[in-house]
């Protein structure tokens, strides 16, 4: 846009002139009067947060957590799609191999020997969910985190297998993301 | 100048190509799996099918009724070939939903996600959906295939190149196909695992992740790691090698092809060879003072050796000098090692000049670079002229290896070899001899320069290791201990470093620049993949500090600069050599 276009785009705006009404002040003062006068005989609107915990819904992005399988063991395969997904960079991951001679994890490749998500550095955007192909992270409708050390903050693979474990038991458990048949790395977990 | 077409695009025929060779160059890729331009030809993976036929000189074109494989057909002068007809795009997408068939797709734990030809060629002419409702056949895993590989034996497209290459190229045939159909897999005999000095090659081979590195297995996505253009350093061979790197820490190597170094491979030598740049032993700070086996211990050392950590080197400059309150900025500047280091070796190296020249030697080493002993040298020389420089030891293990192996495990004849892992264990023996050819007028070796520590005893001696291995037996490292001053640069500690009256830290190959020579005269540049490890800096930097040259180091213009001063380095004239390398001397 040249300067000369802009200059005809300006407008200049005038105060409203004020009347005779609106400088005695009074019907102003009369309506807000009124406004108070109104709201003490509503419903009450402020909560009683902490005392009462309000209805969070279970679709909140709140504090992560990892999922387990239906043998209990944590569902992640260490794909790193949530590590590379993460805007913020606040996953890491160390992947291993399963040990081969342990019959409980034969049918499993590949899992996180270590899992740290930093709570404080995370925006909660949920693109971690969105990119596991296992629905192995989930976000919760945990929303009060609270913690007296940046160290408390930073959570790693026991501490999110116990957010899974504690949402499961107090029936929190996220509304999952709606994708359809997930992959073949799941199915195999789950048959 | 005869032509050919490909899709329509009219290029020039050149000999020995296939059409997925001339496509290339075209600018048309042409999926493959089976073929690789090193190995025979089997035609057997039908992914590069495409339409071909010939134009006859009335202009008229007779295209084939059947598709033909690219990689079996030679792209011979009027050759037609169409790859995007709907023809050959089905033909495509049903050999794509054939592989898949029973391809466990587990993408999300597959090492090769990323880099993966089933992905790509998947992503780009197959369908996304399967069509299959039985379930799949799933197959044993196998680690027993090699100490070094992995099978993972259903996410095999059978395409036969490692097959192919331990018959062909590495000529132990270790590897072979069991059985038909869609039970068929790649298996070794048992107790003959897949074990061979060039195995590592099958890994890179494998167009999907069927055959994976356990060195490298689960470690690292591969779209995390940058890549830097290198040179193998631990034979002369110098083969042209990639190393991938992640956040400095060497993840892999592999190789880079270079018709005029090696070809398309590496030995396992190489790929798993550069662990020493990550070694606990490592040295990490310049220290004055001789250390008792791997300790930094001895009462000069504080003066000048680094404490390994910051806040050490804080507390203890803050604790030595004045307390808190009146301390200076200078006093709470951390204390860098370096300029005192450098300070002290040219006033020892000035002394030593001064006092006895002919009794004052410098030993240098195969391993380094180029441009290292060029700087070195010419510092030296232009201290005292009279200051001895000399090659130190240069290590052979056993004979030539060389590939492919007949059945009984024999070499080939020199006309059939196709690779060779050198018995000269170190990459710039010529590079080296040449710059002390013309800075000494003749290569005193190591024979010549231990008889005299022997018999008449040098003063002061600088020796140069940066070897990935023990480089010096005990009875050198005594003779050389006769020296007044035995000054050592180094990049692990060893018999030398502990012998050394002043060490000052190397740094590997993959931390550095550089140009090494190889065997046939071939001069290569390689690049710096990670950060110096921590203390450490480039050889370079200090040989630079040293002569007191001013500026940082830049690579082409000290090649430049050796090109105009030593007539053997003329091709370096340019100060870049490229990717591939330029040949020095014969
Ligand atoms: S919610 Fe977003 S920022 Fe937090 S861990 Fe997941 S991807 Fe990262
Ligand atoms: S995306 Fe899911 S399976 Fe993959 S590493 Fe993250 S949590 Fe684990
Ligand atoms: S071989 Fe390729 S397609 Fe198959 S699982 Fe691995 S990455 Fe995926
Ligand atoms: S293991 Fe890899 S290289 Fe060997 S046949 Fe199978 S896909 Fe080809
Ligand atoms: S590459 Fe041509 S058939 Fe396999």
């Amino acid at each position: 846009m040249t300067t000369e276009n802009k200059k005809k785009t300006v407008r200049f705006a005038e105060p409203p002139k004020i009347g005779l009404s609106e400088a005695l002040y009074l019907p102003a003062i009369a309506a807000g009067i009124a406004t108070t006068v109104r709201h003490m005989f509503h419903k009450n609107q402020t909560r009683q947060y902490p005392e009462v915990e309000p209805d969070i819904p279970k679709n909140y992005r709140g504090v992560h957590r990892l999922n387990r399988d239906d043998q209990g063991r944590v569902k992640c395969v260490a794909c790193f799609m949530c590590q590379t997904a993460c805007p913020a960079n606040c996953i890491e991951i160390e992947a291993t191999g399963t040990d081969k001679n342990d019959p409980t994890w034969a049918d499993r490749d590949k899992f996180p020997k270590t899992f740290v998500i930093d709570e404080l550095r995370c925006i909660y955007c949920g693109m971690c969910e969105e990119a596991c192909p296992v629905d192995a992270i989930e976000l919760t409708s945990i929303y009060d985190l609270t913690g007296m050390t940046r160290q408390e903050m930073i959570f790693d693979k026991e501490k999110l297998l116990s957010v899974f474990d504690e949402t499961v038991q107090s029936g929190k458990d996220p509304v999952r993301t709606v994708r359809g048949q997930l992959g073949p790395a799941s199915e195999r977990l789950s048959s | 100048m005869p032509s050919l077409f490909i899709n329509s695009v009219e290029i020039e025929v050149q000999p020995k190509e296939n059409i997925v060779q001339a496509a290339r160059r075209a600018g048309v890729e042409i999926p493959h799996y089976c073929w690789h331009p090193d190995l025979s030809v089997v035609a057997s993976c039908r992914m590069c099918l495409v339409e071909a036929g010939t134009k006859k000189d009335d202009g008229t074109v007779a295209m084939q009724p059947r598709l033909v494989p690219a990689c079996q057909t030679p792209a011979t002068p009027n050759t037609v070939v169409v790859t995007d007809s709907p023809k050959v795009k089905s033909s495509q997408a049903q050999t794509l939903e054939y592989l898949l068939l029973n391809h466990p797709l587990d993408c999300s734990i597959c090492d090769q996600a990323g880099e993966c030809y089933l992905q790509d060629y998947t992503y780009q002419f197959g369908k996304a959906e399967s069509r299959l409702d039985e379930p799949k056949v799933q197959r044993q895993d196998k680690y027993y295939i090699g100490e070094q590989i992995a099978l993972f034996t259903d996410r095999c497209v059978m395409c036969t190149r490692c097959v192919r290459f331990t018959r062909e190229y590495s000529g132990t045939a270790e590897l072979f196909v069991t059985s038909r159909g869609s039970v068929e897999e790649i298996e070794v005999l048992p107790g003959q695992p897949c074990d061979n000095k060039l195995a590592g090659n099958v890994v890179d081979l494998c167009p999907v992740g069927a055959l994976c590195s356990k060195d490298f297995l689960y470690k690292k996505r591969v779209w995390w790691l940058k890549s830097a253009d290198s040179v193998c350093q631990l034979c002369s061979t110098g083969c042209s090698i990639t190393v991938d790197q992640s956040e400095s820490k060497v993840e892999r190597v592999r190789p880079r092809e270079n018709p005029q170094a090696q070809g398309s491979f590496m030995c396992d030598d190489g790929r798993f060879g550069w662990k020493f740049a990550h070694s606990e032993n490592r040295i990490r700070a310049p220290r004055i003072g001789r250390a008792s086996h791997g300790q930094v211990a001895s009462p000069q050392l504080t003066t000048i050796g680094a404490p390994t950590n910051a806040v050490e080197q804080y507390s203890m400059s803050v604790n030595q000098s004045t307390p808190l309150a009146t301390a200076t900025v200078s006093d709470l500047t951390f204390a860098d090692p370096w300029p005192g280091l450098i300070n002290h070796l040219q006033s020892v190296l000035k002394q030593s000049a001064q006092d006895h020249p002919t009794k004052t030697l410098a030993v240098f080493s195969p391993f380094m670079t180029c441009e290292e002993a060029y700087l070195l040298a010419d510092y030296l020389k232009k201290t005292n002229p009279k200051i001895t420089l000399a090659m130190g030891p240069v290590p052979v293990v056993g004979e030539d290896d060389t590939y492919p192996k007949g059945p009984k495990g024999q070499s080939p004849a020199a006309e059939k070899t196709r690779f060779t892992i050198r018995a000269e264990k170190a990459p710039n023996r010529l590079g080296v001899e040449a710059v002390l050819q013309h800075f000494q007028k003749s290569i005193v070796n190591d024979e010549q320069w231990l008889s005299s520590m022997e018999l008449n005893p040098f003063e002061t001696v600088l020796v140069v290791g940066n070897s990935p291995a023990e480089w010096l037996n005990d009875e050198t490292v005594s003779k050389l201990r006769r020296a007044g001053k035995l000054i050592v640069v180094d990049i692990l500690e060893n018999n030398l470093t502990h012998a050394a009256d002043v060490v000052i830290p190397g740094v590997s190959f993959v931390e550095k620049e550089g140009t090494v020579v190889n065997h046939a005269g071939l001069a290569q540049t390689f690049h710096p993949a990670i950060r110096c490890s921590d203390g450490t800096r480039p050889d370079v930097r200090t040989y630079m500090e040293l002569s007191g040259r001013s500026g940082l180091y830049h690579g082409p213009t000290i090649r430049a600069e050796m090109a105009s001063v030593i007539p053997a380095f003329a091709a370096f004239e340019t100060g870049e050599l490229g990717e591939l390398g330029k040949r020095v001397f014969s």
